[in-house]
C-alpha cells in the first residue's frame, strides 16, 4: 500500500523544480501512535494519534527551501511545491523516472503491537507497578509508561531515488520514587526497540523492578566525593557519555561549520589504540534503527573511530555532497515537518575484552558511574556535563557505597584519550536525542568504559 | 464562524454520538516561516502550514484521548471515535471531567498586523543582519547560525457544556549562535530576542549579544573551589525559575514529585524574590484568553513575601485539593492532552542594575551558562549540582572568565539566600516562558579544580 503513487511524486517534483534547483525530493508520512501510563497506582491518559502529511524539499547551491503540509492530497502537495519552488532562480528541470519501491524487511515485527488489545497492556503497566512497589516498602511513587508507533515513510527524489520504510518502535519506562526518613531517590529503567509487541512480552516487569532498586540502592548513598578521579563508565545508558562528548561532533552539519572540535581531525590519533567505536542504524531491532534514514538511504554500519584513528563524519545527502563522499545514511528527521539533518542512530563503543570486574579492580579510589539522569554538551568544543543517577564509589579495587549528587564535566577529546580500559559487555539503551528542534530514537550503548581521569563535580564539601 | 470552530464542535458532536458522555475538542490551524542564514547567504527557508484536532472523551468516570490531522467530516468522526475507544483503556478518576465553568478573559495584544506585511525578502534581510552583527564584532570566529521564525495560527475549544471559544496569535522570533576564540578554547554566544512580529527584534541587539557572551568567555579556565555569592544572568535565572514553575505544579505535588509538597504557606524565598504565573501578559509568548481546558485566564501569585501562596491548578488536581482551578491545564498543541503546566511566569524586577549586582557580590562568580539543569535537580529534594560557565568577581568588578565547574546547593536554600533581583527584566525562551532578571544570591557551592 503506497501513500504517494510514483506518478504523482514525479509531478510534485517537477513542479518544484519548475524554477530550477539541483535536487528536489518529497517525504511522505503516515504515522500512527498510541501511549497509556500508569501513575499514582491509576492507568491514565491513554492516547491515540494519527499523522499524515508531506513535506517538499528543493536544494539550489547551498540553499535548502522547505515546505509541508498535513494532509496528502495532490492540490495541496502542488501548492507547497509551488511555494517552495518560488525562492528558486534558475532553468526549470525535469525529475527523473520514479518506480514504487517497498520497505526493506530487515526489522522483523513478529506480533503488530496495534494487534494486542489495549487492555493487555493497561494490565502490563498494572503488574509493572505491582513488582516495582515489592520491591521494598520505601517504593513511594511508581510511574510506567508504554507507547507503540507505527511510521510508515517513502521518499522520491528528482534523481530517481524511490525508497520506502515501515518502523515499528515499542518502548516500556517505569520511573520509581523511594522515600525514607525525609530522602527522597529516584531510579528509572527502560526497554525498547525498533520491534513489535514481542519486545515487551517477556517479563516485562523486570524494567520496573530494576528502576525500583536503583531508586531503593540511592536513598542509601552517601554526598558525591569532588575533584580529579578515575571514573569507571557502565554499560548501556553509560554511552550517553559516547553520544553526547564526541558523537555530535562527528555530525558534518557541525564539522563543517567548524563547530565541531573533530572538525580537521579525520586520521588523527584520538585515542589509545584498543578504542573502536560505530554508528550503526542497521543493527536489527535496535532501538535508532531504521531500513532506510529519512532521505532514502539504507542504514549500515559507520566506524567512527577505529584503533583509536578519527576515520569518518555522520553524513547526510546535503553534507555528504559538499565534502564530495557518500552519505552515510544519517539523514534523520522527527517527522516530515522537519528537514533531514545528521543525526546519530546507535552510536556505540566496539567491545574489549575485559570485563566490568577487571576495569574496577585496577582503580584505588574513583567512582563508578552506573547511569546518568542525562547530559548535555558543546559540539563546537565538546565541554560537557552529565548527571550521574546511579553511582557508586570504588575503593581499593572494589565497589563501595553508593553516591548522590555526582557530575561528570569534561572535555570530549580529552574523555577519549582518557580511556584506559574497555570491557566485553556491549550493551545498548533506548535514547531520544534532541537537536534542532527535532527529536529523534537514538540507541546508546558501550560496554563498560574507564577513564584515567575526569573531573567529578560532587555535593561532599 | 470559520471552519476551525466548525470542526471542533463536529467532533464534540461525533464523541457524543460515538458514545461519550461529555467531550472537548481543541482544533488548531496555523502556519509558520523559519528562514536560515549561514556566511550571508541562506542556507535554509521554510515555509509551512498545518492544522490537526485532539478530542478528549470522557465515558462514566474514564476519560480517553486521540489526536489527528485529517479534518474532513469523516476523519473527525474517526478521531472522536478512537478517543472514546481509548477511554475504556484507563481506570475510572472521580475528579476526572469538564470544568464547571468555562470562559475567555480580556487579552489583548496577542496578535500583530504587522506580521502580514513582511515580504520574505524582508525576513532575509532581517536574519542576514543579526548574522553581521555578531561576526561585526571583533574576535569572533565564525557564527554558526543566525534563524529567523515566526508563526501565526488560530485555537477554537468546544465542549458539550456548550462552551465555544477561540482566539489569533502571532510569534516572532530570531536567535544567533556566536563563536570566539580557536580550538580548545572556542567559546560559543547565544543571541536572542522575540516578541509579536519582525519589527520588534532588534538585530543589533540579538547579533551583538551572541558575540559579546562568547567573547566574554575567550580563555576561560577551570577555578579553584570556592563558597561565594553568586550572580545569575538573566538566561541562567529564566532556567532555574522554569524548573521552580514547574516544580509548583499541583500534579506534581499530589504525586509527591514535587520539594514544594506540603510547603504551601510556608517561607520558601527571601522577600526580595516573588514570581508570579500570568497568562494574560500581553508580551508573554504564552499569553491566551483561556487555558487548555477552557478556564478563563489570569493572573496567579506563586510566592511573595517569601512565602509560597500557593500550587497550580487544573480542573482535576483542583477537585482533587479541594480547590479551585487557577487555569493552568496546559496544551503543547492539539497532539497533547491538557496537563498543569506554568503559563508565562514573571520574576518581579528589583531596583538595582546589573552593574550593582556584580558590585554588591564582591569577591563571587557570574553564572552566564548552566548545562545539564534537568538532569541535575533531584525534584523531590531540590538538591542540585549542574555544570556552569561565566566570570569570576573580584572586588566588585568582573574578572577573568571560567568554565568546567558546577555550583550546588538545594533550591530552598537557593531562594531563601537571593539578595537582591536586577532591574532589567526580560523575555527569555528559557525555561519555558519566563521574563527574567539577573538575581544575586549570597552564597553557594562552586567546584572546580
Amino acid at each position: 500500500m503506497t501513500l504517494l503513487d510514483p506518478a504523482l511524486a514525479r509531478r510534485v517534483l517537477g513542479r518544484a523544480l519548475m524554477r530550477g534547483g539541483d535536487l528536489a525530493e518529497v517525504y511522505a508520512e503516515d504515522r500512527h501512535g498510541f501511549a497509556v501510563t500508569l501513575d499514582d497506582g491509576r492507568v491514565e491518559r491513554p492516547q491515540d494519534g494519527r499523522e499524515r502529511g508531506a513535506g517538499v524539499r528543493v536544494l539550489a547551491g547551498d540553499a535548502t527551501y522547505y515546505g509541508y503540509v498535513d494532509g496528502l492530497a495532490e492540490d495541496d502537495l502542488m501548492r507547497v511545491a509551488d511555494s517552495v519552488a518560488q525562492a528558486v532562480r534558475g532553468e526549470s528541470r525535469r525529475p527523473a523516472e520514479l518506480e514504487a519501491a517497498a520497505p526493506p524487511e530487515v526489522h522483523p515485527v513478529a506480533t503488530r503491537p496495534e494487534s494486542v488489545e489495549a487492555a493487555r497492556k493497561a494490565d502490563m503497566l498494572r503488574a509493572c507497578d505491582e513488582r516495582a512497589r515489592a520491591a521494598g516498602g520505601e517504593v513511594a511513587q511508581v510511574r510506567v509508561s508504554y507507547g507503540e508507533t507505527r511510521r510508515r515513510v517513502e521518499v522520491y527524489n528528482s534523481d530517481g531515488r524511490a525508497a520506502s520504510d515501515d518502523r515499528t518502535r515499542v518502548r516500556l519506562g517505569a520511573q520509581v520514587v523511594a522515600r525514607r526518613d525525609g530522602r527522597v531517590e529516584t531510579g528509572t529503567d527502560t526497554r525498547g526497540g525498533h520491534a513489535g509487541w514481542e519486545l515487551v512480552a517477556d517479563d516485562p516487569e523486570a524494567v520496573a523492578e530494576t528502576a525500583a532498586q536503583r531508586a531503593l540502592t540511592m536513598l542509601h548513598a552517601v554526598d558525591a566525593p569532588t575533584g580529579r578521579l578515575p571514573v569507571v563508565v557502565g554499560n548501556g545508558f553509560g554511552g550517553v557519555l559516547l553520544h553526547e562528548a564526541v558523537g555530535h561532533g562527528l555530525e558534518a552539519d557541525a564539522v563543517q561549520k567548524r563547530a565541531s572540535v573533530y572538525a580537521g581531525k579525520l586520521g588523527d590519533q584520538v585515542a589509545e589504540p584498543f578504542v573502536t567505536a560505530h554508528d550503526d542504524g542497521s543493527r536489527t531491532n535496535e532501538w535508532g534503527s531504521d531500513g532506510i534514514d529519512d532521505e532514502g538511504t539504507p542504514t549500515n554500519r559507520t566506524t567512527v573511530i577505529e584503533a583509536g584513528r578519527l576515520t569518518s563524519y555522520l553524513y547526510d545527502l546535503i553534507r555528504a555532497r559538499r565534502d564530495g563522499v557518500e552519505s552515510t545514511g544519517n539523514g534523520r528527521r522527527e517527522s516530515f515537518r522537519h528537514t533531514p539533518v545528521p543525526r546519530m542512530t546507535n552510536t556505540f563503543f566496539a567491545p574489549g575484552d575485559a570485563t566490568p570486574e577487571d576495569l574496577i579492580a585496577g582503580v584505588e579510589r574513583g567512582l563508578y558511574a552506573v547511569s546518568f539522569g542525562g547530559g548535555q554538551v558543546e559540539p563546537a568544543t565538546g565541554d560537557f556535563v552529565f548527571g550521574v543517577s546511579e553511582g557508586y564509589l570504588i575503593e581499593g579495587g572494589k565497589v563501595t557505597a553508593p553516591v548522590r549528587g555526582a557530575t561528570l564535566v569534561g572535555n570530549g577529546l580529552e574523555a577519549l584519550r582518557a580511556i584506559d580500559g574497555i570491557a566485553a559487555d556491549l550493551e545498548i539503551a533506548t535514547g531520544y536525542c534532541g537537536k534542532a528542534g527535532q527529536t529523534v530514537p537514538a540507541g546508546v550503548g558501550q560496554p563498560h568504559v574507564r577513564l584515567r581521569e575526569l573531573t567529578v563535580g560532587g555535593t561532599a564539601a | 464562524m470559520s471552519g476551525l470552530d466548525a470542526a471542533a464542535r463536529r467532533a464534540v458532536e461525533a464523541a457524543l454520538a460515538a458514545g461519550a458522555g461529555d467531550a472537548e475538542a481543541w482544533a488548531e490551524e496555523g502556519t509558520s516561516r523559519n528562514v536560515r542564514v549561514y556566511d550571508g547567504e541562506v542556507e535554509s527557508l521554510s515555509d509551512a502550514g498545518g492544522r490537526g484536532v485532539g478530542v478528549r472523551a470522557f465515558v462514566g468516570e474514564r476519560s480517553g484521548y486521540a489526536y489527528g490531522t485529517d479534518l474532513s467530516e469523516a476523519g473527525v468522526a474517526a478521531i472522536a471515535r478512537a478517543a472514546v475507544e481509548s477511554a475504556a483503556v484507563a481506570d475510572p478518576d472521580e475528579y476526572g471531567g469538564l470544568p464547571e465553568e468555562s470562559g475567555a478573559a480580556e487579552t489583548n495584544g496577542l496578535q500583530s498586523a504587522e506580521l502580514a506585511a513582511w515580504s520574505t525578502e524582508r525576513k532575509v534581510d532581517l536574519a542576514l543582519a543579526i548574522e553581521r552583527e555578531a561576526r561585526a564584532r571583533e574576535g569572533v570566529t565564525q557564527v554558526e547560525n543566525a534563524v529567523y521564525s515566526d508563526a501565526e495560527g488560530a485555537v477554537a475549544i468546544a465542549n458539550s457544556r456548550g462552551f465555544e471559544a477561540g482566539y489569533e496569535a502571532t510569534q516572532a522570533w530570531a536567535y544567533a549562535s556566536a563563536f570566539a576564540g580557536e580550538g580548545a578554547d572556542l567559546m560559543t554566544g547565544l543571541g536572542v530576542g522575540l516578541g509579536r512580529d519582525p519589527a520588534a527584534l532588534d538585530p543589533e541587539a540579538i547579533g551583538g549579544e551572541a558575540a559579546e557572551r562568547a567573547l566574554a568567555l575567550v580563555g576561560a579556565r577551570q577555578p579553584e573551589s570556592r563558597r561565594c555569592p553568586v550572580v545569575l544572568d538573566a538566561f541562567v535565572a529564566a532556567s532555574f525559575v522554569g524548573f521552580i514553575g514547574s516544580m509548583l505544579s499541583a500534579d506534581a505535588v499530589q504525586r509527591g514529585r514535587s520539594l514544594f509538597a506540603d510547603r504551601e504557606g510556608d517561607e520558601v524565598a527571601d522577600p526580595h524574590f516573588a514570581l508570579v504565573d500570568d497568562h494574560t501578559d500581553a508580551g508573554g509568548p504564552s499569553s491566551a484568553p483561556f487555558d487548555g481546558e477552557g478556564s478563563p485566564a489570569r493572573r496567579t501569585p506563586l510566592i511573595e513575601g517569601g512565602r509560597l501562596l500557593t500550587f497550580l491548578f487544573d480542573v482535576r488536581t483542583a477537585r482533587k485539593a479541594g480547590r479551585a482551578t487557577t487555569g493552568n491545564a496546559g496544551r503543547g498543541s492539539y497532539r497533547s492532552p491538557p496537563a498543569v503546566g506554568t503559563s508565562n511566569l514573571i520574576v518581579a524586577a528589583g531596583e538595582e542594575g546589573f552593574e550593582a549586582l556584580v558590585a554588591r557580590a564582591g569577591d563571587g562568580l557570574l553564572v552566564t551558562d548552566v548545562a545539564g539543569l534537568h538532569s541535575g535537580v533531584n525534584p523531590v529534594s531540590g538538591t542540585f549540582s549542574v555544570g556552569a560557565s561565566g566570570r569570576l568577581i573580584r572586588d566588585g568588578e568582573l574578572a577573568e572568565p571560567v568554565r568546567e565547574l558546577t555550583i550546588a546547593s538545594d533550591l530552598v536554600s537557593m531562594l531563601k539566600s537571593v539578595r537582591a533581583v536586577g532591574s532589567e527584566a526580560r523575555w527569555v525562551p528559557f525555561g519555558g516562558s519566563v521574563k527574567a532578571a539577573p538575581i544575586l544570591i549570597g552564597e553557594m557551592s562552586v567546584s572546580g579544580s
